[in-house]
């Protein structure tokens, strides 16, 4: 989850942190959600209302069109990584120490 | 007393002094080297300076200008933070190492010729190994090997386009080189090698995580950057470098998301990243190249601020992996902020990547080129995915590990307080500040329009929107305890394949050869030379003792008393003239015939 930074100078001496409260976890998802709808609603303010954005391609001007970006590519990355890149490349962790000099290290 | 020395003479004698100190007065001297090269730095005026003579070649060992001193500004700042990070333990190995690579990485960039250039090239893989060395373990000192062997390859490959492009008529000047022929597209390989590319760069993701924690900052800082700088001199605006770059923003994305080690993961990224100074170089444009220059400069700040904040996290738990870590905002909250500013620093407004990556991307918008922009975006969102939100989250926050630790010492928090400053100030004031360096003048950017702003701020939050459901759906896929396996393997299977093969070869044909003379030629020339002359004796007296009409035991006799005499070497006068006379025979048929 995107954490502000700011949030994370609280005491840190207590064994549960400020962020393993489920309420503070909820304010910070809250707040995303927050401000993901804000980001989509003023981009179809804009689009409604026909601002400039200085746009190279005119897909750039259709509303959510870098949210759907920036989401779509994530789900698509993490997808191909989970169910394609790692069967084919997963193998054990000391692989190559195996076969090596010295053997296995810490 | 000469008005500014070149850069790289102040690291190498700094270098050469440091092991020669101790104590106290060894950690400041450490650290005025780097402060002394930054004032140094800005006494150079623009210009080539030390020209030298050297065989017939005249080489120029210090170009400063606009593109040279972007380079060698940040080199210099980010040395000195190294440095500042690893003053505390005081270790002659590191702190030489660092500085020795700092000068390569200045004198590489402040090259005026080529030949100037592959001497530092060739020291900079002297200082990484040095930096891997430093972690002492059985592990870094492997990866050390591995290191030297693939860059020592990229080095012979580098030096042989040089050859034949000097040797088809080129010129030494380190400047645009037509990417045609042999020499110039062995060269392009070369610095392909360096600049870590798809396939020759899997050495990168190999060996930087095996560095130690101070190594790998001045790694990521001046190897592949070094390596950008050169494409960007020698080969800019040549077309393969857009799809190259493409291919370096993209593939590593898919394996820093499944990578354990924090570390490995930084090292993909880092590919990434240079992904877009590639691109940038391949588009050749003003701005693209202003953009790649911008995006080394941020970029080498950014990435050693999240190289430093996983070093403190090794340096008091000794952990770098997801799976072993979690939580630590506990215990290291400064570490943890300035690791998120490091994350922010990879893309968001007011940070440093900001307003050097959207260049490239611009650059690559006003080129008409959508494909690529569309890829660059991709890989932008993935970037901010698999990295900024990935290493804080899993190292500082996410589940809790249960390690417990202490703060990391103070000269590492300053160190990437220093760094982390930086990337604000840079981020947020880019127009007196980074953009002054750049260098084009007539490529103007202005980052912060309200479009720009809004649009990356909805690609970054809905690319973070997409991390937290995935996580919370379970859809990403958990850390676990495993290598995935990435082109290193074809040198290190590979590589012991080659030698057991090679072994089996050549030792067989030497164990082969070994048995021939010692077993079957040796023992018989031995024979020859102690009994040789008795048998030829024997051989040729039998006749004689038969026509003497000797009987067998006389015979005998004859023979016993000829084999003392060979062993005592003394024949009589008659036997020794007869073999006189036919070793004279022979000799005489031999030069007649």
């Amino acid at each position: 989850m995107t954490t502000p930074p700011r949030k994370t100078t609280e005491d840190p001496t207590t064994s549960s942190g400020w962020f393993d409260a489920p309420e503070n976890v909820r304010k910070i998802l809250l707040g995303l959600f927050a401000a993901s709808g804000l980001l989509l609603a003023i981009d179809v303010a804009f689009f409604l209302l026909r601002f400039d954005k200085h746009p190279y391609f005119r897909w750039e001007q259709w509303p959510g069109f870098q949210a759907a970006i920036g989401f779509v590519s994530c789900v698509a990355m993490v997808t191909i990584a989970r169910f394609v890149v790692r069967p084919l490349t997963k193998r054990r962790e000391d692989i190559y120490e195996s076969g090596e000099k010295g053997g296995r290290d810490a | 007393m000469p008005e500014f020395l070149p850069p790289f003479l102040l690291y190498l004698a700094g270098a050469a002094v440091v092991p020669l100190l101790t104590g106290r007065a060894r950690q400041i001297f450490a650290l005025l080297v780097p402060a002394i090269a930054l004032a140094n730095l800005y006494r150079i005026p623009e210009g080539i300076h030390y020209q030298q003579a050297f065989l017939e070649f005249e080489l120029v060992l210090l170009r400063a200008d606009s593109w040279s001193f972007v380079f060698a500004h940040i080199f210099t700042l980010v040395s000195f933070a190294g440095i500042l990070f690893i003053v505390k333990e005081n270790r002659r190995l590191d702190l030489s190492a660092g500085l020795l690579y700092a000068g390569s990485a200045l004198g590489a960039v402040m090259a005026g010729d080529l030949l100037t250039l592959f001497f530092f090239w060739e020291m900079l893989t002297l200082g990484a190994i040095l930096c891997l060395l430093a972690r002492r373990t059985p592990a870094s000192g492997r990866a050390a090997y591995r290191y030297l062997l693939v860059h020592v390859a990229g080095g012979v490959i580098l030096l042989a386009g040089l050859a034949i492009h000097l040797g088809s008529g080129g010129s030494l000047a380190f400047d645009r080189i037509d990417l045609a022929g042999p020499g110039p597209v062995l060269m392009f390989l070369g610095f392909g090698v360096n600049c870590a590319w798809p396939l020759i760069g899997a050495w990168l993701p190999d060996t930087y995580p095996e560095a130690s924690i101070g190594g790998v900052v001045f790694m990521a800082a001046f190897t592949t950057k070094t390596a950008v700088y050169a494409l960007a001199r020698v080969f800019p605006g040549e077309e393969p470098l857009v799809w190259i770059g493409l291919a370096m923003a993209t593939l590593p994305i898919f394996y820093a998301v499944i990578a354990n080690d924090l570390r490995r993961v930084l090292s993909y990224s880092l590919i990434n990243q240079a992904g877009f100074m590639v691109a940038g170089i391949g588009l050749g444009t003003h701005l693209a190249l202003n953009g790649t220059a911008a995006h080394a400069y941020c970029h080498i700040l950014y990435k050693a601020l999240l190289f430093m904040s996983i070093g403190a996290v090794i340096y008091r738990t000794g952990k770098s992996k997801a799976t072993e870590l979690g939580g630590l905002y506990r215990s290291m909250p400064l570490t943890c902020v300035f690791c998120c500013i490091g994350a922010l620093s990879m893309a968001a407004p007011l940070f440093g990547g900001f307003v050097s990556k959207s260049m490239i991307v611009s650059a690559a918008a006003k080129q008409g080129e959508s494909l690529l922009w569309l890829g660059l975006l991709f890989a932008a969102a993935g970037t901010f995915l698999h990295t900024a939100i990935k290493v804080p989250f899993f190292a500082f926050f996410g589940r809790d590990s249960g390690v417990r630790c202490k703060e990391a010492p103070l000269n590492q928090l300053i160190a990437m307080g220093f760094i982390a400053v930086l990337c604000v100030v840079v981020g947020t004031f880019p127009q007196g500040t980074l953009y002054q360096l750049l260098p084009y003048e007539d490529a103007t950017y202005h980052p912060y329009t309200v479009g720009h702003v809004t649009d990356q701020l909805a690609l970054l939050l809905f690319s973070g929107l997409a991390f937290t459901l995935m996580i919370r759906a379970g859809w990403y896929p958990a850390e676990i305890r495993a290598r995935h396996l990435d082109a290193e393997w074809f040198y290190r299977r590979g590589g012991p394949l080659f030698f057991r093969a090679m072994d089996r070869l050549l030792n067989g044909i030497n164990k082969a050869a070994a048995t021939f003379l010692s077993s079957a030629i040796s023992p018989r020339v031995g024979i020859f030379f102690d009994t040789g002359a008795y048998r030829i004796a024997c051989w040729a007296m039998t006749p004689v003792w038969f026509l003497r009409g000797l009987n067998a035991e006389r015979r005998e006799e004859e023979r016993q008393s000829l084999f003392r005499k060979s062993q005592r070497g003394a024949y009589p006068i008659g036997l020794t003239a007869f073999f006189a006379v036919v070793f004279l025979a022979l000799l005489a048929a031999l030069l007649a015939y």
